[in-house]
């Protein structure tokens, strides 16, 4: 299955992992999610979410403002 | 004989090890304060550990029922002294004073303003959000009864209990928050 794209930019914390959460509940394990998001709490939060949830953080990266997260559904 | 001491054993730590690890599955939050920055905090942690996939429970109690109460409220049925604080008590989320920089009511108007420019999620939606994620929040009835809250003065959807309901909920979590 090819990389699902969401896009949170503009949006303020909790919302990016409450819809990070809600895109990853509804997909099947092992899909793979790229998330973009503005906020500068989204690094350090999507990484704490993986650790707790047990979904893979394959890479976290940024161009500018934009945090990019690869996530692999569990 | 010995195989059969051993099997029960096994079983009894194995249930014990499910107890410890179904804590970490839970969080419990006792919400008294009803200003609406420290209620704001209350949601968007009970909305990040929903996010997380744990079980959440908000026991709320004295001044954290502000932000249960349906917009609608009203007096009939009550006393003097629960219709005072009836009248004088904010009612629900849009209403709630800030803990600091209040300003007469003109400082909760200011954050909303300055919290839709950051795009920050509103209380009442953030409220919504936990609800729809599984949100279990209890009411404290002996603070309703002290204020002459009736059940149906709040919000759909809220169970009731006391002390002994919250204080179970927080042995079986692993953490409790007092806001």
């Amino acid at each position: 299955m090819a990389t699902q794209k969401l896009d949170f930019k503009g949006m303020s914390c909790p919302m990016p992992i409450m819809k990070t959460a809600i895109a990853l509940k509804k997909a099947a394990s092992g899909d793979v999610f790229e998330v973009v998001c503005d906020d500068a709490g989204f690094e350090p939060d999507v990484a704490a979410w993986c650790k707790e949830t047990g979904n893979i953080l394959n890479s976290v990266s940024k161009a500018g403002k934009d945090i990019t997260a690869v996530i692999t559904k569990k | 004989m010995e195989n059969q001491e051993l099997a029960n054993t096994v079983q009894e730590l194995q249930n014990r090890v499910d107890k410890l690890e179904a804590k970490n599955s839970r969080l419990t939050i006792v919400l008294f304060s009803g200003e609406f920055d420290k209620v704001m905090a209350a949601f968007i942690i009970a909305n990040g550990a929903l996010a997380m996939g744990k079980e959440v429970t908000m026991f709320v109690t004295f001044w954290g029922l502000d932000a249960l109460k349906k917009p609608t409220m009203g007096t009939a049925g009550k006393n003097i002294l629960e219709k005072m604080v009836t009248i004088m008590r904010p009612k629900g989320p849009a209403k709630l004073p800030t803990s600091k920089m209040n300003f007469g009511g003109i400082g909760p108007k200011l954050f909303h303003y300055m919290m839709g420019k950051k795009n920050v999620e509103s209380l009442s939606s953030l409220i919504e959000m936990a609800r729809e994620f599984g949100l279990r929040i209890v009411a404290c009835q002996m603070s309703m009864d002290v204020m002459g809250i009736k059940q149906e003065d709040l919000i759909d959807g809220v169970e009731f209990g006391g002390v002994a309901l919250m204080l179970g909920e927080s042995y079986a979590s692993n953490t409790t928050l007092f806001v």
